[in-house]
């Protein structure tokens, strides 16, 4: 790169940079620092402590996190599954299909969710939901998750499906595979780092889905995202930084698993 | 055709369009057990459509494919007992060397252990041994190269497909792997179906070699007789270097036809099926067939005026302006006896044809 584009070599190019990263990064910097402090205050600094922690597990609203967690948990578990098979057979028809007549919209439909505010998806999932007489409850909450985590895991699928050849596919069959044969043995261990990446994004974005979850989801039923919307309007409390600082820990970590799966390479 | 020689594959009639675009217009052609049969054409000229549709990865448009007598064109790739050997190799990146060669096997139905211990064989015929527990990234373009072959001769097919596997490997490792593949054709008496654009390379290797252009069979023939007698002017043009003259035809006897060049030049060649008295056609000889002199010899003899010598390493390639004619252009062989034959640009000589020289070309 030439010294004359070199971005670096912008006026105000520092300046900027650092006031996007404090917007971004200060107001999880504070919770995470305020989560270990040992005072009942959210502003005051009293020294370091475990005690928002532990009240988080064994506090008066450790059974409410508790349910909620499980809710939270296994939802997205079930709805990433379910999500990413879908995602599978979606992008393996529109990649592998060949120019059926409506490919372009087809992938145009199941990236869309993406696009559309997340609040216009939440009304009319609760409309259908209620038009249908489904009973708010755990299963509208997972089966809403199922379908607005679809996109996500569609992408990286996607994106995996659209570099591998299909003359590995030619080879298996030239080679006596079946084409269920082909499928198993060559493609989808080639698209391993895909799936992965696909499953983890779509985990990460069921588990912490607010808006169309608190839309859907009925009385009596929480999950952490909702729970500590709860706990909030009820007042600040410092467990709410150490759960969200968990909540955060928890999502660096399968961000950057779903980063270097989708960059992993199984074929050295 | 001798009968007792079996065909391997035969291609009748077989019309490839797609759309409105023809690929393959009405090829037929047989294939003989045991040869080995190169498909031989510039890029475009349908060669790899024709064995795609051997293959099975491209419907047969009219016409039929036969495999040992049995019309194989409605067979999936996978229920025909033929393998190929693809351009880019597509060797399973997730797999180890091993487990590519094995893998026909295994789909076949062998377990496998007996997979392995005859991908080991076959590794050891392409001496690769030694590779056996590394991926494919790990090898040299040449050593993938092997492993794609022992893959696809390790289920026994009965036909090797082959899309021109040579055409990524540097010049040595190709000439190479010329020989070694004759070598394990002769060797598995599988019959070898090669595609390439590379005519050297098809009259290197090849016991028959189908000439294509435009989707259609040129001629069809030993690498001998392509060379020495093509056909027709694409294939004269298309293998090895060649003069094309344009001639009139003025008598035809005896087998021998008696032409002439513009400057009035006269020739005398053999005479050729379709080319009647009258005919204006193209007439072709290879520059190394043409002998220089200062002195007309007693056969065809034309006068010219040397314009440029070019060394080009093995020979000497002498240009010369024919006397109120074409240009012409004459292969010595660089030796002490060629060189002495050499004359400098601005002297009149003789260009001096070996009886036999001059082809002419139908169309």
């Amino acid at each position: 790169m030439s010294a004359k584009t070199d971005v670096r070599t912008y006026a105000g190019f520092r300046a900027m940079t650092l006031l996007c990263l404090f917007i971004l990064y200060a107001p999880l910097v504070v919770v995470t620092i305020y989560s270990f402090n040992a005072s009942r205050s959210l502003t005051v600094w009293e020294g370091l402590s475990l005690r928002w922690y532990a009240d988080v597990f064994v506090g008066p609203e450790s059974a409410k996190f508790q349910q909620a967690a499980i809710n939270s948990f296994s939802i997205a578990i079930i709805a990433a599954t379910v999500a990413t098979t879908i995602a599978l057979a979606a992008a393996t028809a529109i990649v592998r299909g060949g120019k059926f007549r409506l490919r372009a919209p087809s992938f145009g439909l199941i990236t869309l969710p993406i696009m559309v505010p997340e609040i216009v998806l939440a009304v009319a999932t609760l409309i259908f939901f209620n038009s249908i007489g489904f009973t708010r409850g755990y299963m509208t909450i997972l089966v809403a998750h199922i379908a607005f985590c679809i996109p996500f895991a569609y992408l990286p699928i996607q994106a995996r499906m659209q570099g591998i050849e299909d003359t590995y596919e030619h080879a298996a069959m030239d080679l006596y595979a079946t084409k269920a044969q082909a499928f198993r043995r060559i493609l989808l261990p080639l698209m391993m780092p895909g799936i992965i990446s696909g499953f983890l994004l779509a985990f990460i974005v069921s588990l912490d889905d607010f808006i169309i979850t608190n839309f859907v989801k009925g009385a009596g039923i929480e999950t952490l995202p909702t729970a500590i919307f709860g706990s909030v309007k009820q007042g600040l409390k410092p467990n709410i930084m150490a759960i969200s600082t968990m909540l955060l820990g928890l999502s660096v970590v399968m961000v950057t698993i779903s980063y270097f799966a989708s960059k992993w390479d199984n074929t050295k | 055709m001798n009968d007792n020689v079996e065909i391997a594959v035969d291609v009748r009639d077989a019309i490839k369009r797609y759309g409105d675009f023809t690929a393959l217009q009405q090829i037929s052609l047989s294939i003989r057990d045991n040869e080995f049969f190169t498909l031989l054409g510039p890029s475009g000229c349908g060669k790899t459509t024709l064995l795609r549709m051997i293959a099975g990865f491209e419907d047969v448009t009219e016409g039929g494919i036969y495999l040992f007598g049995d019309e194989i064109k409605t067979l999936p790739p996978h229920k025909r007992p033929v393998n190929t050997v693809f351009q880019n190799y597509a060797l399973f990146p997730h797999m180890t060397v091993l487990e590519n060669v094995g893998f026909g096997l295994e789909m076949k139905g062998s377990s496998r252990k007996d997979a392995a211990k005859r991908a080991a064989e076959m590794l050891e015929l392409v001496q690769l041994s030694q590779f056996a527990k590394r991926k494919p990234a790990q090898l040299s373009g040449g050593q993938q190269q092997r492993v794609a072959l022992a893959r696809a001769l390790a289920p026994s097919p009965k036909v090797l497909l082959l899309d021109e596997p040579l055409s990524a490997l540097d010049l040595k490792l190709r000439k190479a792997m010329q020989i070694e593949l004759k070598h394990i054709q002769r060797e598995t008496g599988i019959t070898f179906i090669f595609v390439t654009h590379d005519q050297e390379e098809a009259l290197t290797m090849s016991d028959r070699i189908a000439v294509m252009s435009a989707g259609e069979l040129q001629q069809l023939g030993a690498p001998r007789d392509i060379y020495e007698l093509p056909r027709n002017m694409f294939v004269a043009d298309f293998i090895g270097d060649t003069n094309l003259l344009e001639v009139s035809v003025d008598k035809i006897e005896g087998g021998r036809a008696q032409c002439h060049i513009g400057g009035g030049h006269e020739l005398i060649c053999d005479a050729v099926d379709g080319v009647n008295v009258g005919a204006k056609v193209h007439l072709s000889v290879r520059p190394e067939r043409l002998v220089l002199s200062d002195q007309a010899s007693d056969g065809n003899s034309l006068k010219g005026t040397v314009t440029e010598n070019i060394y080009i390493g093995t020979d000497i390639s002498t240009m010369l302006d024919l006397e109120d004619g074409p240009k012409i252009t004459v292969r010595t062989s660089n030796t002490e006896r060629g060189n002495k034959r050499l004359i400098q640009p601005g002297s009149p000589a003789f260009v001096n044809m070996e009886a036999g020289a001059a082809r002419l070309l139908v169309d």
